[in-house]
């Protein structure tokens, strides 16, 4: 994609003062997350569930060693749901949480897509609309060509505590 | 040149923490009178490391202190002064103040300085009091000033035995005596006895040896400036002359040491006993790194380094070279296999197999250390509760050397303080009491660990008054935890104790009595995966008996499957497997499903549906399988649809990424990389008790 490529050449160029975004895709729009939190990005594979979590839970992978919740995007804002294909995608992300504590969580999207590099100053706040997703799992939105990114809080997601969540039976 | 100190902190606070505990396991061991020589030696030389430690790094206020107490245990050391148990008594306490003043220095906050300075003038109350204990000589740093003018010498007799390399270090022994010479009249001996024959004779070398006699009523610290320089490099000793009619008995040599010369006081020997110096300096300090290893590490929770016995190293790397070895064999074997080796390849895969778990036991053996780390603290709390009770308790600890993994002793300890305060405070009754009883008046706190199968127990037993049954019974009562007419065993009554808020004692002291403490107790012994049981006799004292994994980072697992799922039941909490017959089954009305085992009613867990697992095997309880478990004293039987196999499996944890799932205890990795949780068993009991995600009725738990 000649797209990407330009934006490859705006990350490794001169322009250090913006920040690097990885988009995916979800129910046809575009979300972004810090490259600096994302880990790895894995092919979707079975699961362990675990018993009376969340929906939005898929349950937990061994990720070499360490055992890593899977959390599906899709389910978390309420989006319908999509049978995994070969393109779904885990994106392992890890930041600290409201305690500091560093976590490690998968994502489920339906696809990645680009880098984007954008410096603050483009990123504007969200408006109170009447989104997909709550608003206080967005950080900002930013155009990207004519399509608009919106960027999530990684360590919002994060917060898993059984008094946050709510147990929703699995 | 600036080196950054604070890199040493940590280590230096650690030596120091582990230096007191020398100290106060030292003083503790001490008795009154009959020291033992080598015992005082151990703890002035954690005291001196310390006072050298708390220099070096400018914590100025700590080396003061310790100054003073390495003082007074100098003057113990060198049989100047009797280990009177007031002494004792006063440097436990500032041991105390020390690590105080430690704590507070790591920390960057600031001890009280209150307590400091009151116990400084204590320790220097004790210092000044040497006259009425004791008849020998004086304290070296005093001397000068205080001592010397009851009795002045009238001059001073040197022995001076320069070592044969003295020259060769750039001193002279001429220049020396001239110095002195300089300080008065001198007259000079020389011992010419140690030159050797002229064809063996060494230009270089110093044969010559010297009795100098100083008739001037000099200062000591004069002559002692003038050896300065070579007091490494000669064997040295000053002896007052005393004036005639002076008390010959008394004119025992006087220490060597002044106030700021410890580490040579310690150097210098004696004239009788002449070890070459040096040599005794490395074996001091090689005692004391081996004392070190031996002795107890800081009680402190988190400490984040580990002290690991060098042979564990060693056989761990030994293992590692044998592993490396297997791995090579096999690799060759790879290279080009032909079926005909098939054979050799099963044996190296034995091998490997062999090594593998034998590299895994040693590792698992770093983690561990002996539980004297965490038991070393009694002897003092005894002491120090017996004496504030004005009860007589004998404190008798067995299997210190029990090993366990270092988590479990950074948790157990605070529980542990807390039955043995409870032992001494509610067990054992006030002398009186027990002589009454026909008792012995000094209670016995025993306090023992040992390995028995998987498991660790820890015991704390007492030849007290036991538990007092009907007490807890009424007070259950009042508090509406039982109710009167329940029919209650023994067991069950004395379980209540560990009822958040329980406490039966009639006074709340400032030692026990709060009724906070057992249920954290039992909470804390829970969350190590261990359990707490009770046994108590009316009148001949009760026990408290502590299980507790060997490791926390292994456990003995069976696997059960439900429907597609896998999961692990720890081993130790499963009582037995059963297939059950419809005879066994009945439903008690409110109380869901039961089953007879052995005359005992005992509820059924459906686990799919505590675990709302929707395509399991076995509809009816006849045609699966009941595992039955026990968990906080409770049994009941977990209806799963088969069992697998037994492993061994590596606990990981599932709130580091995720959080706490009420009914599992944390996952492993099975065989085949993909993940299974391991089952809690008392949380899986209150997670069916609440009625589950989905039980169909409420299930009230018999115990």
């Amino acid at each position: 994609m000649p797209e990407s490529a330009n934006n490859v050449k705006q990350i490794l160029g001169d322009d250090a003062s913006g920040t690097q975004y990885l988009t995916c895709l979800l129910a046809g729009e575009q979300y972004g997350l810090n490259i600096l939190q994302v880990q790895e990005i894995r092919g979707w594979e079975q699961v362990t569930r675990i018993p009376n979590s969340p929906r939005y839970i898929k349950g937990v992978i061994n990720l070499r060693g360490t055992i890593v919740p899977i959390l599906d995007l899709r389910l978390r804002f309420d989006l319908p749901a999509e049978p995994y294909s070969k393109e779904t995608v885990v994106i392992v992300v890890r930041a600290a949480d409201k305690k500091g504590n560093e976590r490690s969580i998968g994502l489920v999207v339906d696809a990645v897509s680009d880098v984007i590099v954008a410096r603050d100053e483009q990123v504007v706040c969200t408006p109170e609309f009447g989104a997909n997703v709550p608003t206080e799992n967005i950080i900002g939105l930013v155009s990207e060509g004519d399509e608009m990114v919106m960027l999530l809080d990684i360590a919002s997601l994060l917060e898993l505590d059984a008094d946050e969540v709510g147990v929703t039976g699995g | 040149m600036s080196i950054d100190m604070a890199q040493f902190h940590q280590v230096f606070f650690e030596e120091s923490f582990e230096g007191l505990d020398v100290m106060e396991s030292g003083l503790l061991n001490m008795d009154p009178g009959t020291a033992d020589v080598e015992e005082i030696n151990a703890i002035f030389r954690a005291a001196h490391s310390i006072k050298g430690g708390s220099g070096t790094f400018g914590f100025m206020n700590v080396s003061d202190f310790t100054h003073v107490m390495e003082t007074l245990l100098d003057e113990m050391r060198d049989g100047r002064r009797q280990v009177a148990a007031d002494a004792i008594e006063v440097l436990l306490q500032s041991v105390d103040v020390l690590r105080d003043m430690l704590t507070a220095a790591r920390d960057g906050g600031s001890a009280d300085e209150a307590r400091v300075k009151a116990q400084y003038s204590e320790l220097q109350r004790v210092l000044a009091d040497k006259h009425s204990s004791d008849d020998a000589v004086a304290d070296p740093v005093k001397q000068a000033s205080a001592v010397v003018p009851e009795v002045q010498p009238v001059g001073w007799k040197i022995v001076f035995r320069p070592h044969p390399h003295l020259m060769r270090t750039g001193n002279d022994p001429l220049r020396i005596i001239r110095e002195l010479a300089t300080l008065g009249e001198t007259s000079v001996n020389c011992d010419l006895s140690e030159l050797p024959a002229f064809e063996e004779f060494e230009p270089e070398d110093s044969y010559l040896s010297w009795d100098l006699r100083l008739h001037e009523p000099v200062d000591k610290s004069q002559i002692d400036e003038i050896f300065e320089w070579v007091e490494d490099d000669c064997d040295f000793a000053v002896v007052p002359v005393m004036p005639e009619g002076y008390d010959p008995a008394a004119a025992v040599e006087p220490p060597a040491a002044s106030d700021q010369a410890e580490p040579v006081a310690q150097k210098k020997p004696h004239l009788t006993e002449v070890p070459p110096p040096e040599e005794r300096r490395v074996t001091d300090e090689r005692r004391n790194e081996a004392e070190r290893r031996k002795t107890p590490a800081a009680a402190a929770g988190g400490s984040s380094s580990i002290r690991v016995d060098i042979h564990k190293i060693d056989a761990l790397i030994n293992m590692v070279g044998e592993l490396v070895i297997t791995q090579s064999m096999l690799g060759m074997l790879g290279e080009d296999f032909h079926i005909s080796r098939v054979e050799r390849l099963r044996e190296g895969l034995t091998q490997l197999e062999r090594h593998t778990r034998e590299l895994q036991e040693s590792v698992m053996q770093i983690r561990m250390v002996p539980i004297s780390f965490s038991f070393s603290r009694f002897p003092r709390l005894v002491h120090d509760l017996s004496s504030k009770l004005n009860k007589k308790i004998e404190l008798k600890m067995s299997g210190e050397n029990t090993e366990v993994d270092k988590t479990v002793i950074e948790k157990i300890g605070d529980p542990l303080v807390h039955l043995v305060r409870n032992s001494l405070d509610h067990g054992i009754e006030k002398p009186e009491e027990r002589l009454a009883a026909g008792k012995p008046e000094t209670g016995i706190v025993r306090l023992s660990a040992s390995h028995r199968g998987g498991n660790i127990v820890i015991e704390i037993r007492d030849d007290g008054r036991g538990l007092p049954r009907d007490k807890i019974l009424k007070k259950a009562v009042e508090r509406g935890l039982v109710k009167a007419d329940d029919n209650l065993s023994d067991k069950d009554i004395y379980d209540l104790i560990f009822q958040p808020g329980f406490s039966t004692a009639e006074q709340v002291s400032d030692v026990s009595g709060r009724g906070v403490g057992m249920d954290v107790v039992r909470r804390n012994i829970n969350e190590l995966g261990g359990a707490i049981e009770i046994e108590s006799t009316p009148g001949k004292g009760s026990a408290i008996i502590i299980r507790l994994p060997l490791t926390l980072a292994i456990l003995d697992g069976q696997t059960i499957r439900i429907g597609k799922e896998t999961y692990i039941v720890p081993l130790v909490s499963i009582v037995e497997s059963i297939q059950i017959q419809e005879s066994m089954l009945n439903t008690v009305v409110g109380r869901g499903e039961t089953f007879t085992l052995r005359e005992e009613y005992l509820p059924v867990v459906r686990m799919h549906e505590v675990f709302g697992i929707e395509d399991h095997d076995a509809k009816r309880l006849t045609d699966g399988i009941l595992v039955v478990v026990e968990g906080e004293g409770r049994k009941c039987g977990l209806f799963v649809d088969d069992l697998l196999g037994q492993q061994q499996v590596v606990i990981k944890s599932l709130e580091a990424n995720y959080r706490k799932v009420e009914g599992i205890s944390g996952a492993t990795i099975l065989g085949d990389g993909s993940v299974a949780l391991i089952l809690d068993i008392p949380g899986l009991m209150r997670l069916a008790k609440q009625g589950g995600a989905r039980t169909r009725a409420p299930l009230a738990l018999t115990a």
